[in-house]
């Protein structure tokens, strides 16, 4: 048994590069948002330097064009696009997740309407959704747009779920487990979940990417988290005006986020496959 | 004796076409049931009727009677409750029949956890523990200690085949269905389980519903046969009468072209 997963595990080595990577490009931003919490270069919203400086000694990643300091900017982002990516997919995977399987084992009848509400929703960009949500709110805030994200996600995972749980309903062990008596909420709990996560956890990387980037959107847009909150999407938003003069400004917030839902990708899909070759799918 | 099973007139069928009809027979405590029919005549769908998981498309009519309990139309509370308690099945499939991403030890300890419960015996998890490794032991499985961390592709396919034996043993049924349990094996394991399975609803004084499309695995373990070819009944009766002087011209051809087969493979040693 042990030989036989050390050889699946030395086959699976290429993959094991795209963990890696992935968890390389994941971890930075990780690392950078937990020690913002502590320790910043300067503080956030401080004029520490001149306007528009160049990446130097005293300010590794330039100044913007108020004169604050680009890399504390980029740290507190980084905190806030993992709080709102985390964020966003954990609301939506409870809501879409829990209406997915309910979704899968439903009559017929309820079962096509779930199904076709997942349509209708998902055929909405997920910005629109959120831009929605938070129109009805009274003020922007991170918590405003985190909730909005999350709803906007909830058909995406709710209609993956059903699909990846009818699969699993169909399998055999399904019929073996009920066979000797086990009831359904059981078979939800032991069986379904667990055989529908690495799926699904691909597809919720996925959401994560889409979150990051949506929130990016809103800010943007000026509908994100308000000041002092660094976003990533706020900063490129500023940077605007100075792309040609000072491009750093554009660049590496840009780069951040594209790192980031990248790394995210990897990571899933890195873990899927080590999952896979625990099934003897290698 | 009194019965275990009684199945009448059992009738099942989708909307545009009757799979199987008039299907009679009963299962006395203890007693060696062997279901004969080729592919596609309508034994595992009987199966499935028996422990009430019938897909959702095929309608069941008639009466089966499990341990005194109608299955026909009950509805699922009460069947969850026979589930395991009386019935209990192996499937042909031993690889797909076991969940891929969970350990075999907890794929065991999960029916006996719900045994003991429903027994009113303490489920603590030493308790659960020791429960499993006699099931491992009943239905010999070498290095429990080992195959309990074990995933269902690390084992070979009739070690796999005793894990499904064993969970469907744990839940201690009164009656044991076992759908083709040898077919996806190789011929020595096959000899193997079917003597495995003999001697434990023997010792165990279980009832045993064996089907197959193998006559000489049938009579090796069943004391009475029915023999079946869509979705009809053919020939019942004691299994040495059936399989040597069968009457039907149906059975004879099956048993003639057994004989045949078994003439062809003796010719090639
Ligand atoms: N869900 C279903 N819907 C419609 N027809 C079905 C369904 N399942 C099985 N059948 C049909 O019912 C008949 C009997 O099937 P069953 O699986 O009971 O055969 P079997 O005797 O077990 O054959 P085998 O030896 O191949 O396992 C077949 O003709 C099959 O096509
Ligand atoms: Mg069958």
């Amino acid at each position: 048994m042990d030989d036989g997963v050390n050889i699946a595990a030395r086959v699976g080595s290429r993959k094991n590069i795209t963990l890696w990577l992935g968890a390389v490009l994941v971890g930075v931003p990780l690392l950078a948002g937990l020690v913002s919490f502590v320790w910043t270069p300067y503080a956030l919203s401080d004029m520490v330097g001149g306007r528009l400086e160049t990446p130097g000694w005293a300010h590794w990643a330039g100044t913007d064009r108020l004169g604050r300091d680009i890399l504390t900017q980029l740290m507190v982002g980084a905190r806030v696009a993992l709080v709102v990516g985390c964020g966003a997919v954990a609301i939506g995977a409870a809501i879409g997740v829990m209406c997915g399987i309910l979704a899968a084992f439903a009559t017929r009848f309820a079962d096509d309407a779930l199904a076709a509400f997942f349509d209708i929703l998902i055929a909405f960009p997920t910005l629109l959704i959120a831009m929605l949500v938070v129109a009805t709110r009274q003020e922007a805030s991170l918590g405003t747009a985190i909730l909005a994200l999350g709803i906007g996600l909830a058909p995406i995972v709710g209609r993956i779920t059903r699909i990846l749980t009818k699969q699993v309903l169909g399998q055999d062990y399904i019929v073996a487990a009920r066979v000797c008596g086990t009831s359904w909420p059981a078979i939800v709990l032991w069986h379904i979940v667990p055989n529908i996560l690495p799926f699904l956890g691909v597809n919720l990387a996925l959401q994560f990417g889409l979150a990051v980037m949506a929130e990016a959107s809103l800010s943007y847009l000026g509908l994100g988290a308000p000041p002092p909150n660094a976003s990533w999407g706020q900063m490129l938003q500023e940077a605007q005006g100075t792309v040609y003069s000072a491009p750093w400004g554009a660049v590496l917030p840009g780069l951040a986020l594209f790192a980031l839902v990248i790394g995210v990708n990897l990571l899933a899909d890195g873990l899927r496959d080590r999952v896979s070759s625990q099934r003897g799918e290698a | 004796m009194d019965e275990i099973l009684r199945v009448r007139d059992l009738r099942l069928a989708t909307v545009d076409k009757v799979l199987v009809e008039g299907l009679s027979f009963t299962l006395s405590r203890g007693e060696r049931f062997g279901l004969i029919g080729e592919s596609g005549s309508g034994k595992s769908l009987t199966s499935l009727a028996i422990t009430g998981l019938l897909p959702d498309a095929i309608r069941a009519s008639g009466q089966i009677t499990l341990a005194g309990e109608e299955v026909v139309g009950a509805p699922e509370r009460r069947l969850v409750g026979l589930r395991g308690n009386a019935v209990a099945t192996v499937f042909q499939e031993p690889l797909t029949a076991l969940d891929p991403l969970m350990p075999l030890g907890r794929q065991i300890a999960q029916p006996v956890r719900r045994r003991l419960l429903r027994q009113g015996l303490p489920a603590t998890r030493p308790d659960i523990t020791r429960e499993v490794h006699t099931l491992m032991d009943q239905v010999r499985l070498p290095d429990p200690d080992r195959l309990m961390r074990a995933y269902p592709h690390q084992v070979s396919g009739g070690q796999r085949q005793r894990v499904a034996i064993a969970m469907a043993l744990a839940c201690q049924p009164k009656l044991l269905i076992a759908d083709e349990p040898t077919t996806a094996l190789d011929v020595t394991t096959q000899a193997e389980i079917v003597t495995l399975l003999r001697s434990l609803v023997t010792d165990l004084g279980i009832s045993l519903l064996f089907i197959s499309h193998d006559l000489a695995v049938v009579g090796q373990v069943a004391e009475r046969v029915m023999v079946m070819r869509d979705g009809h009944m053919i020939e019942a009766g004691p299994a040495d009468t059936v399989l040597t002087r069968p009457r039907d011209s149906y059975t004879q051809s099956l048993v003639a072209a057994a004989a045949r087969f078994d003439a062809a493979l003796e010719g090639d040693a």
